[in-house]
């Protein structure tokens, strides 16, 4: 707790001095040039290698030659990957700040979970089998149950705790449901196990334009709630004291996260880790101001995404893993050392 | 009602006896078994409750006691077995963990399981036993890991739950992507198992459970005593003259003895390891680890959820961890409001 700590280490943490902040910039920038790079590196490869230069035509002399099109092809899982990935990164930052959880993640409030069992109410007992029908279901089913955790968990009077352990129950709920529908409907499961491990393979230009203006939308309110949560994170009192408006704040944030969560798993189906590692990593850089986090959080997100998605696409040539295995199978290890680096007090 | 008594024997032992504890416990049995009585009765030809006793005693007309002996009673004393292993697993993780959230399910040993089971069901098209014994080195394997992961000078707690979880996300990409690799056949057997399902279960499952339980629950039950001082904290259950590291491996050996073995046999039952520890710790009002009442929990539990998923959706057209996991969203649901009405969260 900071208001705990003795004053010469706050005089020392507090005010971070100008290079530091410079440093922060630098580092914000070299994020940037990295997400061109996985950008750039997630159209060029594939089943059919390309180089730099057919990617460059590819995007902006496009002439309609073979290149072009698998460029075109990869374009859009990219840009996809891209919003996801900032989507997740952000509204795991958010989540995080909210519920002064460093572990938590999307998933705890039960988003997936209603994402899913919305989709597989839409394929099992309304007959929808395209992709681009699933988009609305799952998002609504994320929305709704966002909704839903928000007022169970008291709304007004919501506290982490609350919240966490209202997503953990529905969550439970909607599984058993999710498997009783797959246990007695086979084209259900026969969908639901491929949507359940989450892709980008599937996207399409019209599913991107689909989430678009949700993600755009969350992503600003998101960043906009950086101060007010930097607030929050102090604690109940001390926030109040402050004059921070904490129930506005919590609406809002569990609005952002909802909104950026759902959407992203409402394109890609549910993709585990990306929320809850990239700003546990961020973190450890930037230090606890939310303003550096959901930035930084922002761009390196989709990093990891397409780095994945990338890897899924190599390793299984020329069938692909699927971006949400690579993830966790990436993610587990890594969120297993951060927890064992840790000291125990510190957990 | 008081619920401590001591008991003195003329030899200047004494004892001290949680009446309530006992009382709960006692209930709790005769719950378990009416409720078995009423699930043999239950199905397709049903049984009225005196045929079945009479049956159980030897003495019943032959038809019924071919369907009770052979195909009733082996599933319903699988879901005895099962449910107490359960509950006594998800005590001692709990305990062990000291983290009510800290049960198996939660720890990723389902999920390991699960991995297990499937890689035999996917992969090699494996026979019923042979995804039995997949299930179990799945989860063995995955209890090791996790323990091994956590060391780090002693295993604690919090440490314990956050390495499992990490570990259940891996498993559960590897289940995800084993689902997608199988044909569809394959699937749908692999998801009703992953369920937890009893229905088929024969006498071949219950002699090892029974073995298991006989063999581990005496040994459990007479480390409770550590058990409780190590709720104190480590260092002041050394002070005590625990043993904390040895126990805290010994006991760990034994819940994932029990939990992989109940989970190979009827799949990873979702929320009976959670659930019959908080609720036994409600009912007796006492704050050790309840190792005997969580599992007398966990039996009438489970054998309740199994006649409900029986009479709610038919025989055998919905596996019983359907109805455990509803039931254990509703419990977190009740628990909510609870808590909230008496303003502790």
């Amino acid at each position: 707790m900071l208001v705990d700590s003795p004053p010469e280490q706050r005089a020392e943490t507090a005010p971070a001095p100008p290079n530091r902040r410079a440093i922060r910039a630098i580092g914000l920038l070299a994020s940037l040039a990295l997400l061109a790079l996985a950008v750039v590196a997630s159209i060029a490869i594939g089943a059919k290698a390309l180089s730099v230069g057919e990617v460059w035509h590819g995007l902006f002399e496009d002439s309609g030659t073979y290149a072009d099109v698998v460029v075109a092809d990869r374009l859009s899982r990219t840009v996809l990957g891209v919003l996801a990935g900032a989507a997740l990164g952000l509204s795991g930052a958010v989540l995080q700040a909210l519920t002064r959880n460093p572990l938590a993640d999307p998933g705890l409030l039960g988003i997936n979970a209603g994402a899913s069992a919305a989709v597989v109410t839409a394929i099992s007992f309304l007959g929808v089998t395209s992709l681009n029908g699933y988009v609305w279901f799952a998002f609504v089913g994320a929305a709704a149950v966002g909704a839903m955790v928000w007022f169970l968990g008291g709304s007004r009077g919501a506290t982490p705790v609350r919240l966490a352990l209202a997503g953990t129950a529905i969550t439970a709920a909607l599984y058993g449901y999710l498997q009783a529908v797959m246990i007695l409907d086979n084209a259900a499961l026969n969908r639901m196990r491929f949507w359940t491990v989450g892709s980008l393979s599937s996207a399409t230009d019209s599913t991107v334009v689909q989430v678009l203006p949700f993600l755009l939308a969350g992503s600003v309110l998101a960043l906009a709630l950086a101060r007010p949560l930097n607030a929050v994170a102090m604690g109940d009192d001390t926030a109040k004291a402050l004059g921070a408006n904490l129930n506005r704040t919590r609406a809002l944030s569990m609005l952002a996260a909802t909104v950026l969560c759902g959407a992203a798993t409402a394109a890609c189906g549910p993709i585990v880790f990306v929320g809850l590692m990239v700003p546990h990593v961020v973190r450890s850089f930037t230090g606890p101001d939310l303003r550096w986090i959901l930035p930084y959080a922002a761009v390196l997100s989709p990093v990891l995404l397409l780095a994945s998605d990338i890897l899924g696409r190599v390793v299984a040539r020329p069938a692909e893993l699927q971006v949400g295995i690579v993830t966790a199978l990436l993610g587990g290890p890594v969120f297993i050392l951060l927890v064992r680096r840790r000291r125990t007090a510190q957990l | 009602m008081k619920t401590n008594r001591a008991v003195r024997t003329p030899g200047g032992m004494s004892v001290r006896l949680d009446v309530r504890s006992l009382t709960v416990v006692l209930l709790l049995l005769l719950a378990a078994l009416a409720a078995s009585v009423v699930l043999i009765g239950t199905g397709d030809f049903p049984i009225p409750a005196a045929d079945v006793l009479r049956a159980l005693a030897g003495n019943g007309n032959a038809g019924q006691e071919f369907i009770i002996n052979e195909l009733r009673l082996p599933r319903v004393l699988v879901a005895l077995l099962v449910g107490a292993s359960l509950g006594l697993g998800g005590a001692l993780f709990q305990a062990i963990s000291r983290n009510p959230l800290g049960s198996p399910d939660i720890l990723g040993l389902g999920q390991g399981s699960a991995a297990g089971a499937l890689i035999v069901i996917v992969l090699m098209s494996g026979s019923a036993t042979q995804v039995t014994v997949g299930a179990l080195l799945g989860g063995l394997a995955t209890g090791i890991a996790i323990y091994l992961l956590a060391w780090k000078q002693g295993v604690h707690g919090y440490r314990l739950v956050l390495v499992g979880i990490g570990v259940s996300a891996i498993l559960t990409a590897l289940n995800g992507y084993l689902l997608t690799r199988s044909d569809l056949t394959d699937a749908a057997r692999a998801v009703v198992w992953m369920t937890g399902s009893l229905s088929g279960r024969d006498w071949d499952q219950v002699w090892p459970l029974l073995a298991l339980c006989v063999v581990l629950v005496p040994l459990v039950l007479t480390r409770a005593r550590d058990l409780r001082m190590m709720e104190m904290g480590d260092d002041v259950s050394y002070a005590l003259g625990v043993r904390v590291e040895r126990v805290r491996m010994l006991l760990l050996v034994a819940a994932v003895l029990l939990t992989a073995t109940a989970t190979a046999a009827a799949g990873p039952i979702s929320f009976v390891a959670l659930i019959a520890p908080q609720v036994a710790r409600r009912l007796t009002r006492s704050p050790g680890p309840n190792l005997l009442p969580s599992l007398c929990m966990g039996a009438t539990l489970l054998v309740t959820a199994d006649w409900v998923s029986q009479r709610v959706f038919g025989a055998d057209q919905l596996p019983v961890g359907v109805v455990t996991g509803v039931l254990g969203g509703v419990y977190l649901l009740w628990l909510l409001v609870a808590e909230r009405r008496a303003g502790r969260i």
